[in-house]
């Protein structure tokens, strides 16, 4: 696995095709990291010219900005885009659909204008163009998987059906929960939920969701979102059925096929 | 006799134009409470957005069964509204269904058409009535549907169903006297009123006179009572969907609106932008009150029929919490409404020591919400009941640096590790190396 650094690149004068935006979750969090690394894995194996900010990335602001506090988020976001500018960056792809909501969507107001693409819609691009190439049969060929979608990505910025095709290159079986699309029910983490404890009430989102997607039967329930992942196997977990059901993101599929 | 009813009719209508122009007006200056917002752009995208989603009922279709019903009552209120015309001109002069000489054989389409609506309005409102009293449509009972809010769609819905009851007795009355007096001009057959002319039939003409007459009276004073009504009920949408979906937010739903002020601070503090020479007074930071919200949350708020789709998404709310999207739109109306009548007393408005967060919504509420805009999809009227929420998490947050232990933590490690978890920012980058 090789993974260079938008600084080294820039010491041999050199500027990659794409920004890796790895993200806190992707950088930190144990199972968010296997996701990073299944994604670096792809990126590799279609001899794509990326790079990594490293140790120079910080948090968009996302959470704070959703929490309320408006001076930490655009203290985060402006001193993001004086690093991101001061590389010319021009396009980002992210495993985060908050990272990815973010840079996209309120980075520009603030003097941050690039192209940035969800790694679902990356992985989509890469499938449609050739360059990923799956292995014969296919590792989940005929199997139930179920797409649980992030509320960041589907209603947020409308990206519905590129998820739902990449796992369709994997001839798995896609069932769709009752709720999905437009009307998916969220995992519980938005709106920086994911760092605090829940209000009193009757249930947790996430096992209400986790629910959802057990009663398709199927025996792997897709997400592309670090929170989503978080809240989902907390979930299976929480209905005692992790032996049997796992959650995976959307780039581990694909890097266990290739 | 007639004379006296061309006055009688005249009287009518200046005092309920007075009434109505009274409520407008306050509504007027109650949106005008909020703060400024120049929505001036892409105009042709939300003229698009208007005749979509308002006129053409768009988002009401993602549940067949009401936007059928709907659609129905829709329909009928537009359609049937033009007779209303005609009412007012025959009412001023003292005229008898004056376009019939000119329309002819169009008059009776015409007609039969309102009678049609009528009926599926008739219909329409029935099972509404059935839906919400007897099947008990759970969004319609839930904890902010008090006794005010059920009983308002009630008497909704009968006074149409009265209104349409009304319009059918007279044209039957009236087609019976079509035969027997020359003032009543013929209008062809009625396919609905028609068939109850039979029963009404023995009744003598000076009676059916009066009959038609009565219910002449009562649709005109009904639609016009009804008129004035409407301002003060949750049924005020059906003029201001129009507008609301006008100046709806075009952004993709992840965007959160920028604050500039806090741009200008920030700049100058990371040394970007010179000091502003007199610090500006900022204002508050995020909404405490109306005041500090924009004028179109007011705007959407009055455009808000309580039908609790967006609470019924609401992960928030379908796991037991607090927070009702509806909820947070029926509040912001409430004040407004509460400011609105001190206002008009000579009272202290906004200085009557409430306020909209904590004596209308809480803090629970506000802190459940975990921005998944299932609430903004949902609205078939493009309300956004999370740019209020975060209006007023911005002012607990900033103002009062009230949020939640666990935030405040989080921000703490944002500011210091910049990440929200606290790690070490020297190791983000560990994981490409285990």
């Amino acid at each position: 696995m090789t993974t260079p650094t938008m600084a080294e690149l820039a010491t041999k004068g050199e500027s990659p095709e794409v920004l890796f935006w790895v993200g806190c979750a992707g950088s930190f969090d144990d199972r968010a990291k296997r996701v990073t690394k299944a994604f670096v894995k792809i990126l590799n194996a279609t001899q794509t010219k990326f790079a990594v900010l490293g140790t120079e990335e910080t948090c968009t602001g996302d959470p704070a900005r959703r929490a309320g506090n408006e001076f930490l988020f655009q203290m985060q976001a402006m001193n993001n885009i004086q690093v991101l500018n001061g590389y010319g960056v021009k396009k980002i792809v992210t495993a985060c659909p908050h990272c990815f909501n973010t840079l996209k969507n309120e980075y520009p107001e603030l003097g941050g204008n690039y192209e940035v693409i969800h790694h679902s819609t990356f992985l989509q691009q890469l499938i449609n163009d050739g360059k990923i190439k799956l292995n014969g049969g296919g590792t989940f060929k005929g199997k139930k998987i179920t797409y649980h979608d992030s509320c960041y990505l589907g209603r947020a910025n409308n990206i519905y059906e590129a998820p739902r095709e990449v796992l369709q290159s994997l001839d798995a079986d896609l069932v769709e929960m009752k709720r999905c699309r437009t009307t998916g029910l969220c995992c519980g983490a938005g709106g920086a939920q994911m760092f605090k404890e829940p209000e009193k009430g009757k249930k947790d989102i996430n096992v209400s969701r986790s629910e959802e997607a057990l009663a398709t039967g199927a025996s792997t329930i897709a997400v592309a979102c670090p929170f989503c992942m978080t809240m989902m196997t907390d979930g299976v977990k929480n209905k005692e059925k992790e032996a049997e059901v796992k959650v995976k993101d959307l780039a581990e599929l694909i890097a266990e096929s290739i | 006799m007639a004379i006296l009813q061309q006055i009688l009719f005249i009287i009518t209508l200046g005092a309920a134009g007075y009434f109505i122009r009274k409520r407008v007006l306050r509504i007027r200056d109650n949106i005008r409470l909020g703060k400024k917002n120049d929505i001036i752009d892409r105009k042709n995208e939300r003229l698009n957005n208007m005749l979509l989603v308002a006129f053409g009922q768009k988002k009401m279709f993602k549940r067949p069964i009401p936007a059928i019903l709907h659609f129905f009552i829709y329909i009928g209120f537009l359609v049937i509204n033009l007779e209303v015309l005609e009412f007012v001109i025959d009412g001023m002069f003292g005229t008898h269904r004056i376009f019939a000489p000119y329309l002819g054989r169009v008059y009776n389409v015409a007609m039969n058409v309102f009678e049609f609506l009528a009926m599926a309005v008739l219909i329409a409102c029935v099972s509404f009535l059935i839906r919400r009293n007897i099947l008990k449509v759970p969004r319609f009972w839930s904890v902010e549907m008090t006794s005010w809010p059920r009983l308002d769609a009630t008497l909704i819905l009968c006074t149409e169903i009265i209104l349409m009851i009304a319009i059918l007795t007279m044209n039957a009355s009236d087609q019976i006297l079509q035969t027997r007096t020359d003032h009543y001009i013929s209008t062809g057959a009625l396919f609905f009123s028609s068939n109850v002319t039979s029963t009404l039939q023995n009744l003598n003409t000076s009676t059916l006179i009066i009959l038609e007459r009565f219910c002449w009276w009562f649709h005109i004073i009904g639609i016009l009572g009804f008129t004035i009504y409407i301002t003060y009920s949750k049924h005020l949408h059906i003029f201001m969907a129009f507008p609301n979906t006008y100046y709806a937010k075009l952004e993709a739903k992840g965007h959160i609106n920028n604050m500039p002020v806090v741009t200008n601070e920030v700049k100058s503090m990371l040394g970007l932008a010179p000091a502003p020479s007199a610090p500006a007074e900022p204002g508050r930071f995020g909404a405490k009150d109306i005041n500090d919200l924009s004028w179109n949350n007011l705007l959407a708020a009055y455009s808000c029929t309580e039908c609790g789709r967006c609470t019924s998404e609401c992960p928030a709310n379908l796991t037991g919490k607090k927070l009702s999207p509806r909820k947070i739109m029926m509040d912001t109306r409430d004040r407004m409404e509460e400011i609105g009548r001190s206002l008009e007393k000579g009272g202290q408005g906004l200085n009557d020591g409430k306020t909209l967060l904590n004596d209308y919504i809480t803090k629970e509420e506000i802190n459940a919400c975990t921005s998944c805009n299932a609430c903004v999809e949902a609205c078939p009227v493009m309300i956004n009941p999370l740019e209020i929420i975060l209006e007023l998490r911005r002012y607990v947050a900033m103002e009062e640096s009230g949020s939640p232990a666990s935030w405040n933590s989080m921000f703490q490690n944002i500011e210091t590790s910049f990440a929200p978890w606290k790690f070490s920012p020297s190791d983000r980058f560990n994981w490409a190396k285990d």
